[in-house]
Parts: C-alpha cells; structure tokens; sequence
C-alpha cells in the first residue's frame, strides 16, 4: 500500500503547523500562516475543508497555493479534501504576524507600516530602507514586482526595494 | 428576482473584465517600466475581480455556466459591460483618463455594494474596494501630471476628456434589472453615487488644470447595460475568446 494511512488522533491544531510549512510562491520566505490567508480548518472524520481567503483578487499565486495545500493534506493522508474561498472578511496586512514581518525584512522586503486599511493610508508614508534603514526613501512606483507591493528608492544607499503595501 | 441578480452579476463582471483586458493590452507597450508593471498589477486586480463575479454567477444560474463559459462562450449582445470599458486605448492619456473615471466609479459604487443585502455580492465587493482605491490614486495622479504638465501632454488630456467624457452618463442610469433588485437592497441605486463622483472628478480635474465638462449639453452614449454595444466589443471578443472558440474546452 502506497496510500499513507490518516495519523492517529490527527487534530486541527496539528493541520494549522502543517500549513506553516506551504510557503508563498511569489515570496518564499513567508508561509500562507504568516500572510494570514488561512482563515479556517475544520476536520470531519475523512473530511477537511480548509477555508482561505486570497490577497488580491487577481493574485496568481492563489491557485498555485491551494494546490499546494491540497497535495501537503493528501500527503498526510485525507482523500475528501475540500478547499473553500473565503472572501469576507477581505484580507488585510494586518492579519501578517510579527514573525512574518521580520522574516519580510530580513529578505529585503520593506513590511507593511500601519495596523489598519483606512484612508490614512494615502497619505506620503515614511517607508524604512530594509538595506540601510534609512528613513529618506522615495516611491517610485505604487506596483512593483506584485500587485501588493510598492517601488521604493532609498535616497542614501540609493538602492531599489519593494515595500508591501497596506491593504 | 434570480434571473435579475444573474444579470446584474454579470454585468459588473463584464465590466471589470473588459476594462483588464482593454488595459492588459499595455503589458511590454507602457511608458517606462515601472507603469508598464503598474497598469498590468491594474488589469491584473480587474480581472480577479470579474473571476469572482462570474464564479458567483455561475452558482446562481440553473444552467451549467462555469466562470469561463461566461466569459469565453457569450457574445456581445449578452455582455453588459459599460461601453467606457470598451472603448479603444487611444494613447497613454486616453488610457489614464478612463481609467481614472471607471475607477473613480468603482470606488463610490462598491462603498455601496458594500451594503448589499446579498452577502456574496457584498463580500465581492468588500475585497474590490481596496484594490480601486490604489486605482483611483494611480490613475488620478496621472491626470493630474499630464493636465498640469506640458503643452503637448495638457494637449492629449483635455482631447482625451472630451472623447471619454460622453460614455460617462451610462454609469449614472439604472437599467431594468438593476431598478427591480433595489426593493431588496441588493443593487446598488447608481445615480445616489453621481454627487460623490462629480465631487471627486471636479477636484482632480481642477489640480490637473481642465475644465470639468459637466453633463448638460453632452449627449451621452447609453446601451452597453443592455447589451447594445460600440463596434469595439465585438473586436474585443473575438480576440479574448479565440482559443475557446477554435480549440473547445481546452485547458493549459
């Protein structure tokens, strides 16, 4: 037999580390955990069902995540294993763990800086230089390399970098 | 009532996905580089949006529709997309500046669909907002830039509001189907939304150094709702549905 047998006692809890483990294919120092697209994991016997929630609506890298969950889940032995959209409430930067946000950082990426999506947001932004830190940057672009991210320029070390957008 | 939601579903998936194709276009033709990526990011957002407008659809309807039967396998006359969607490119000016109304639209209309007593419809919604609101700035500075820029630039965008301008009204004029989803607050009343448009337009148009045409003495193009369209659609779709058309059913 091939097929792996469903763990003993398997548990959601036990499901929420595995999905720690499925990273984002755009940027693949961040699991979906730390982006906060999985919203729910309910389990039923044979059945899961696993509700995610995209962060932008025309985001590519959404299917390419789901199949990725689903492989991770067949892997562990589910055979009913349904992947549901969720699109309210709509995802928000804010739903990022501190933990992602530093690993962000750390790859060079500029994290989100307010808590929330409010108006706020359309204001000039102090955006740190991941390389420097720097606080004299400049946008270049509101989209950059993704949809969710924002060109940014240091104006001291001079170099390019991505800022992930409030949303 | 099921029939109306079907088509008013429809209609603001044609909507979002005439305009990302219209601008997709673009992809490797934009000014620089860094706009080249920003107005693909652009089609890319309305075209995700129009991904989950019709995957509802698709659930609310008796016949077997799938999401790219809807979009794929109709033909123009059962699109309802507004004709501001589907109007050409024209130049970077052009582009921009329909864009910056379509959005603006957007932007005051899904404030309301937010409302919606259909709780798909609202959720569609609530996620759509915050990409248009990124939309709305993008394009509306450009306006601003090209309008308060140089001569040739204030050149292209003032005859680029003038040819937009008259496909604006339609946005403002209920059809049939959206008039009777208003009694169970599902649709969303498109002329309450008009002050809060002209009131953003207005404000930009006036730091961009242009005249707000205002609508009394424009005629304004009506039909795309209802399915009568401009001679661009048809062109549109035979390029967008091709694929499905020649090789049926195909998948990547």
């Amino acid at each position: 037999m091939i097929m792996t047998k469903i763990k003993e006692n398997i548990t959601t809890g036990g499901i929420w580390k595995l999905m720690e483990e499925i990273y984002d294919p755009e940027i693949p120092v961040l699991s979906i955990i730390d982006l906060g697209i999985i919203r729910d994991i309910q389990i039923n016997n044979n059945d899961i069902e696993v509700f995610i929630t995209p962060t932008y609506s025309g985001c590519p890298a959404m299917d390419i995540i789901s199949m990725n969950i689903r492989i991770a889940l067949m892997q562990d032995g589910f055979k009913n294993i349904k992947i549901t959209q969720q699109l309210s409430p709509a995802w928000t930067t804010d739903w990022m763990t501190q933990h992602g946000k530093e690993k962000l950082k750390a790859y060079g990426i500029a994290p989100p800086l307010r808590k929330r999506f409010d108006q706020k947001y359309l204001e000039e932004l102090k955006v740190e230089c991941p390389l420097c830190h720097s606080q004299n940057t400049k946008l270049i672009s509101q989209f950059a390399s993704t949809a969710c991210k924002a060109l940014y320029q240091c104006n001291d070390c001079l170099e390019p970098f991505d800022y992930f957008k409030c949303h | 009532m099921q029939n109306d939601l079907f088509t008013y579903t429809l209609h603001l998936a044609d909507n979002s996905l005439i305009m990302g194709h219209r601008l997709s276009v673009w992809t490797g033709h934009g000014p620089m580089l860094e706009q080249d990526i920003a107005i693909t990011n652009i089609a890319l957002d309305l075209i995700g949006q129009s991904r989950n407008f019709y995957q509802y659809a698709a659930t609310i309807t008796e016949t077997d529709a799938t999401e790219d039967s809807l979009a794929y396998l109709r033909d123009s006359r059962d699109f309802s997309n507004l004709l501001i969607t589907e109007i050409t490119n024209g130049d970077w000016a052009k582009t921009t500046m329909k864009l910056f109304l379509f959005s603006t639209w957007q932007f005051y209309f899904f404030q309301q669909l937010i409302n919606s007593s259909d709780k798909q419809l609202a959720a569609i919604a609530e996620k759509s907002l915050k990409e248009v609101t990124y939309h709305v700035r993008w394009s509306g500075e450009w306006i601003i830039r090209l309008g308060d820029g140089t001569e040739e630039s204030n050149k292209r965008i003032k005859a680029a509001l003038e040819e937009v301008w008259p496909f604006t009204g339609e946005m403002f004029l209920p059809a049939e189907y959206e008039k009777s989803l208003l009694n169970n607050h599902v649709s969303v009343n498109v002329s309450d939304i008009k002050n809060d448009w002209n009131t953003k337009v207005i404000n930009v148009l006036e730091e961009a150094t242009l005249i707000f045409p205002g609508d009394k003495n424009t005629w304004m193009h009506t039909g795309g709702k209802d399915g009568i369209h401009t001679e661009h659609l048809g062109h549109i779709l035979a390029a967008m549905q091709f694929l499905q058309r020649a090789y049926p059913g195909c998948e990547w």
